[in-house]
C-alpha cells in the first residue's frame, strides 16, 4: 500500500428517504505521496462535500476513507481532534485567521497545540516565512494584510506542522488574479521543494492548472481525470478547460 | 400568530435569554423580599420595640427603592439592548420577507409582556425562599414562621418593574424604527480593530494612577481623620474613581506586553489565543470595567461593613446589660419649660422630682417592693464649673480639632461619688474601687472620647470638683465602666470622686439599678409589659422618669443592628447583582460574536478541552480582574468606615468578612458559572 490516501466507494447522502440528496455518490480514488491534486466541480457537484469528509468535519454515509492504511471514518472523539491536529493541514477560501492575533502568533498557534516548546516554534515560523516570502508581515495583523498575504500566512500555517495531507478549499476564491497566482507559486513551492501532499478543491481553471493531476466530480460522481504529465503549464490549462466546458458552466469564471 | 412566533423566539434563543431572565427574576426578589419586609415579619414573633425597628426600616427600604428601581432599570434596559443587537439580523429577515416595522415592535411588545409575566412570578417565588434566610436574620422565632404574600409589596414590584418593562418596550420600539434594513442584515459583520496603545503614555498614566489611588488609600487608611468634611469625602470618591479608570486604562495596555513576557508561557496551548482575547475585551471595556469595579468596591464595602456592624452590636450588648432594669430621673423646676413639649413645669412635677424614684414608681403603681430586688439608687452630681472642656484640660483642644463631631465642650461632666459607685459595682459585678481625698478615676468606653480622656489623664490633667482639686489616679481612663445599660461601647465619660467632694453640688439626675423578682423568661416579660403600660396611668403627668429595661436594649439593638445590615444588603445586593450581569452580558455578547474564532481553533484541530479551558480561564479572569481591584480597595475602605461607625466594630470582624464572601460567591460565582456555561453552549451549538 504505496499511496497516501485512499477513499474507497465514499458516499454522503443529505436528507431523508422522500427526499434524498446524494452529494457524493459511490467515489472512489486515490492520492500517491507528493502529489498536488486539483478537485474540480461546478456549484452542487459535491467537491466541498467530499473534502470535508476527508477533512473529517464532516462524516460519509458510507465508505471508506484511508490515510496510510488507517481508516480516519471510524475514529471518534479525542482521537479524531488528534487525527486532524497531526495528520493534516487545512487551507480555506477565507483564510480563517485570527484577527486579534498577528501573522506570527497566527502560524504558531497550530504549533502550539501541538505541544511544540518555544525555541522550536521560532525556529519552524522563521523557516517557513522564509520560503513563503511572509517575513515581513509577520508582525502584522490579518486586517493589515491584503488578501494573498493573508492566504499565504493560512498556508504557512497549514504546512508548519508538517501534515501528511494539506486540504485546500478554494483557496484563490478571495484573490485577485495576481495573489492567485503568488499563491499557487508558494503551493507548488510547498509541494515540489518541501514534498506536501496537497488536495485543492477548485472551480477556477487556472487555479487547477497549477496541479499535477485533476478530478472532475459532476454530481457526486467522478466524471474525468488526467495527469499533467510533460504538459505545459497552458497546455494543461487548455486541456482543462476543455473538460470545463464539456461540463457545461464555469466557463465564465476562467481567468 | 404573533404570539406563537415570539414564544419560539424565546425558546430558540434561551440560552441568550438565561442571563438576562436570571437577572430578572434576581431583581424582582430582591425588590420584593426587601419591600414586603414589613408585612413578611407580622407573623413572627418581636417584640414591640423590634416592631418599631421594623417600621423604620421599612420606611427606608421604602426610601432606597427609587435609587433601586433607577439602577435596575438601567440594568434591563442595557440586558435588552443587548438581545436586541443579538436579533438584528432575526429581524432583518422579518422585514426582507415583508414584515412591517410595526409588526416586529408588535412582536417585541409581546415578547417582553411574556417575559416580564414569568420573571415576576418566579421573582415573588424566589423570593419566599429568600424570607427563610431574613427571618433568620431577625433572630425571630422560625416554627412561628408562615408565608406571607404582601399585597402592597406585590403591587409595589409591580409598579415598578411595570415601568421599567414599558421604558424597555418604548426604546424596543424606538430602535425598530430607526433601524435601516441594510445594518440588520449586517449586523453580523463587523471588523476587528486593534488598537494599540502608545507605551510611553501607558507608563505615564499609570504612574498618575498608582499616584491617585495611593493617595487615597493613605488619606482614607493611615489618615481617615483628614477625610471628615462633605468635601474632602467627595475629593476622595472623585480623585478614587478617577484614579481607578486611568488605571484600568493604562494597565490594559500593559497587559500584552506584560503576557508576553513570558515566551514559554504566552507560546503554550491556546494561551496566545486567550490573552489575545482578553487583552482586546479589556482594552475596549475601560469604562464600564471601571463603573463595575467601583460598584462592586461599594457593595462588598456595604456587605463588609454592615455584617460587622451587625456582630459587633450583638457582642457588645451582652456584655453592657448586667441588670434588669436602670431608671434614671432628671430635675424639674416648675415654671421652666419642658423641653419637648414647650410647657411649663408643675408644682406636682417638681415635688415629684424631689422624691425618691422609689417612691414616684410606687406613685404610678409600681411597687418596688413587689417586683424587684438588688435595688441600688445613686446620684450624678454636676459642677457648673467643670465641663468637658475643663475635664480634658489641655487635650480638649487636640480632640476640637479631631474629632470635633464628639466634642462637647461645654457640657456638664457626670460626677459619681466613690462609695455609690461601690455600691453599683457590687451589683454589676465591677471590683470595688478605692480613692483616696484628693483624686478622681476617669471611665469611658467611647471610642473616639477615650483617646483624649486618657490623653488628659497622661498629662496629669487636675480638676476641681465642689472647690477641691483632684488629680488622676490612673493614667488611662477605665474602659470597663459605665453607670447605665446601653448596646455597646456608649460611655463619653465620667468622673468617680470622693464622696466629700459632691457636698453642696447640684444633682444632675437620680438612678437607680435592680433586678426584677421573677426569674424567668416569662416572668421577666410581664414585669417589662407592666412597665411599659405604666404611661397608661394617669399619675405618670407628674413623673419624669425614664425607664429602660435590660429587654428593651437587646431588641433594639438587634433593630439597629438589623435595619443597617438589611439597607445594606440590599443595596449591596443589587450593586453586585448589576455588575456581574453587566459582566456576563458583555462576556456572552463577546463569545456569540466571535464564534468565527473557536470555529478557526477547531479546524487547526484544538481540542474541545483546550477550547473550554481558554474559554474558561478567559471568562474567570474576565470576572476577576475587576474584582481583584475592588478587593484591594475595600481592604482600604473598610479602614475607613471602621473608623467612622467605630463605636460599633471593634469586636472581632473575621465572621462578617466570612458572611461575606460566601453572599459573593454565591451571586457573583452563580453569575459566572451560568456565563460560563452558556458560553460553552453558545460554542457547541456553533459546532455542531
Amino acid at each position: 500500500m504505496s499511496e497516501l490516501l485512499k477513499l474507497d466507494k465514499i458516499t454522503k447522502y443529505y436528507g431523508n428517504k422522500s427526499s434524498l440528496t446524494k452529494a457524493v455518490d459511490n467515489i472512489t480514488f486515490e492520492v500517491q505521496p507528493g502529489e498536488f491534486v486539483a478537485i474540480m466541480g461546478a456549484s452542487g457537484s459535491g467537491k466541498t462535500t467530499m473534502l470535508n469528509c476527508i477533512a473529517t468535519i464532516d462524516r460519509v454515509t458510507g465508505g471508506h476513507i484511508y490515510l496510510e492504511g488507517q481508516d480516519i471514518t471510524s475514529l471518534k472523539g479525542n482521537a479524531l481532534n488528534a487525527f486532524r491536529r497531526e495528520e493534516l493541514g487545512f487551507v480555506f477560501q477565507d483564510f480563517n485567521l485570527l484577527d486579534t492575533m498577528t501573522g506570527y502568533e497566527n502560524i504558531a498557534l497550530a504549533l502550539q497545540i501541538q505541544n511544540v516548546k518555544v525555541p522550536e516554534i521560532e525556529k519552524r515560523v522563521s523557516a517557513i516565512a522564509e520560503s513563503l516570502n511572509i517575513k515581513d508581515i509577520l508582525n502584522k495583523y490579518p486586517g493589515q494584510m491584503s488578501g494573498g498575504q493573508k492566504q499565504r500566512v493560512a498556508s504557512a500555517r497549514a504546512i508548519i506542522t508538517e501534515p501528511k495531507l494539506i486540504l485546500a478549499d478554494e483557496p484563490t476564491g478571495a484573490l485577485d488574479s495576481k495573489s492567485a497566482r503568488m499563491l499557487l507559486e508558494s503551493f507548488r513551492k510547498m509541494n515540489e521543494t518541501m514534498g506536501a501532499t496537497i488536495l485543492m478543491v477548485t472551480h477556477d481553471a487556472f487555479t487547477a492548472s497549477y496541479a499535477s493531476r485533476v478530478l472532475f466530480l459532476k454530481d457526486g460522481k467522478l466524471f474525468h481525470e488526467f495527469y499533467k504529465g510533460e504538459d505545459t503549464r497552458k497546455q494543461f490549462f487548455d486541456k482543462i478547460i476543455e473538460v470545463v466546458s464539456l461540463l457545461g458552466g464555469d466557463v465564465n469564471d476562467v481567468i | 400568530m404573533l404570539f406563537r412566533l415570539s414564544l419560539k423566539n424565546m425558546k430558540k434563543s434561551f440560552r441568550d435569554y438565561a442571563v438576562y431572565f436570571f437577572t430578572l427574576i434576581l431583581g424582582v426578589a430582591i425588590f420584593y423580599i426587601f419591600n414586603s419586609l414589613g408585612e413578611q415579619t407580622v407573623m413572627m414573633e418581636v417584640s414591640k420595640s423590634g416592631r418599631d425597628m421594623i417600621d423604620v426600616m421599612a420606611d427606608i427600604i421604602d426610601a432606597f427603592s427609587v435609587f433601586v428601581s433607577v439602577i435596575l432599570g438601567f440594568l434591563i434596559v442595557y440586558a435588552s439592548s443587548f438581545l436586541m443587537k443579538r436579533r438584528k439580523k432575526e429581524f432583518g429577515t422579518y422585514m426582507l420577507l415583508g414584515m412591517g416595522k410595526g409588526r416586529i415592535s408588535r412582536l417585541l411588545l409581546c415578547e417582553t409582556v411574556v417575559i416580564g409575566l414569568i420573571s415576576l412570578a418566579a421573582g415573588v417565588l424566589l423570593s419566599q425562599l429568600m424570607s427563610v434566610l431574613v427571618a433568620n436574620m431577625f433572630a425571630a422565632d422560625m416554627n412561628k414562621f408562615v408565608f406571607v404574600i404582601s399585597a402592597k409589596a406585590i403591587e409595589k414590584t409591580i409598579f415598578y418593574f411595570g415601568i421599567m418593562y414599558l421604558s424597555v418596550m418604548v426604546l424596543n420600539t424606538f430602535s425598530v424604527g430607526r433601524c435601516q434594513l441594510i445594518d440588520l442584515l449586517r449586523a453580523g459583520q463587523k471588523n476587528e480593530k486593534i488598537k494599540m496603545k502608545n507605551s510611553y503614555l501607558c507608563g505615564v498614566v499609570f504612574i498618575i494612577s498608582a499616584v491617585m489611588l495611593g493617595y487615597s488609600y493613605y488619606r482614607v487608611s493611615v489618615r481617615p481623620e483628614t477625610v471628615a468634611s462633605t468635601n474632602s469625602i467627595l475629593f476622595i470618591m472623585i480623585l478614587g474613581a478617577v484614579g481607578t479608570f486611568l488605571f484600568v486604562w493604562s494597565a490594559s495596555g500593559f497587559f500584552l506586553r506584560f503576557s508576553m513576557s513570558s515566551k514559554k508561557h504566552y507560546f503554550k496551548g491556546l494561551n496566545s489565543f486567550t490573552i489575545r482575547e482578553l487583552n482586546s475585551k479589556v482594552n475596549t471595556n475601560v469604562v464600564s470595567l471601571t463603573v463595575i469595579c467601583l460598584m462592586l468596591f461599594v457593595a462588598i464595602l456595604i456587605f463588609c461593613s454592615g455584617a460587622s456592624i451587625n456582630e459587633g452590636s450583638r457582642q457588645n450588648v451582652l456584655g453592657h446589660t448586667p441588670v434588669d432594669l436602670n431608671v434614671e430621673k432628671t430635675p424639674v423646676t416648675a415654671g421652666e419649660p419642658d423641653p419637648y413639649t414647650r410647657e411649663p413645669y408643675t408644682q406636682a412635677q417638681e415635688n415629684n422630682w424631689k422624691a425618691s424614684i422609689e417612691d414616684s414608681l410606687e406613685e404610678i403603681g409600681f411597687p418596688a417592693d413587689k417586683y424587684l430586688k438588688d435595688m441600688v439608687c445613686y446620684n450624678i452630681y454636676s459642677d457648673e464649673n467643670l465641663h468637658m472642656r475643663e475635664g480634658l484640660g489641655s487635650a480638649a483642644e487636640v480632640m476640637e480639632r479631631e474629632r470635633p463631631n464628639f466634642f462637647f465642650g461645654d457640657s456638664e461632666e457626670k460626677l459619681v461619688t466613690v462609695s455609690d459607685f461601690n455600691r453599683l459595682a457590687a451589683l454589676y459585678g465591677f471590683g470595688q474601687m478605692e480613692l483616696s481625698d484628693d483624686e478622681y478615676v476617669a471611665a469611658a468606653n467611647f471610642e473616639d472620647v477615650v483617646k483624649y480622656r486618657d490623653m488628659a489623664l497622661e498629662n496629669g490633667t487636675e480638676i476641681t470638683v465642689g472647690g477641691r482639686v483632684l488629680k488622676p489616679k490612673y493614667t488611662k481612663c477605665r474602659t470597663d465602666l459605665f453607670l447605665n445599660m446601653s448596646n455597646g461601647n456608649m460611655n463619653s465619660g465620667f468622673f468617680i470622686v470622693p464622696d466629700k467632694a459632691v457636698e453642696g453640688l447640684k444633682i444632675k439626675s437620680k438612678q437607680m439599678a435592680a433586678n426584677y423578682k421573677a426569674e424567668n423568661k416569662e416572668g421577666k416579660k410581664e414585669v417589662d409589659q407592666i412597665l411599659a403600660d405604666l404611661d397608661k396611668n394617669p399619675a405618670s403627668e407628674n413623673v419624669a422618669m425614664s425607664v429602660t429595661t435590660r429587654n428593651q436594649i437587646i431588641d433594639s439593638s438587634v433593630g439597629t443592628g438589623a435595619v443597617v445590615v438589611f439597607v445594606g444588603l440590599y443595596l449591596g445586593m443589587v450593586f453586585l447583582l448589576s455588575s456581574a450581569a453587566v459582566l456576563a452580558l458583555k462576556q456572552l455578547a463577546d463569545i456569540s460574536d466571535n464564534q468565527e474564532r473557536y470555529r478557526i481553533l477547531r479546524n487547526i484541530g484544538a481540542d474541545e478541552k483546550m477550547i473550554n479551558r481558554a474559554l474558561f480561564t478567559q471568562t474567570a479572569t474576565f470576572f476577576l480582574l475587576p474584582m481583584a481591584l475592588a478587593c484591594i480597595h475595600c481592604i482600604f475602605g473598610v479602614q475607613y468606615a471602621g473608623y467612622n461607625v467605630s463605636f460599633y466594630i471593634n469586636q472581632n470582624i473575621v465572621p462578617s468578612i466570612i458572611i461575606t464572601m460566601g453572599l459573593l460567591l454565591v451571586v457573583y460565582g452563580g453569575y459566572f458559572i451560568i456565563t460560563y456555561l452558556s458560553c460553552k453552549n453558545i460554542l457547541s451549538q456553533s459546532s455542531s
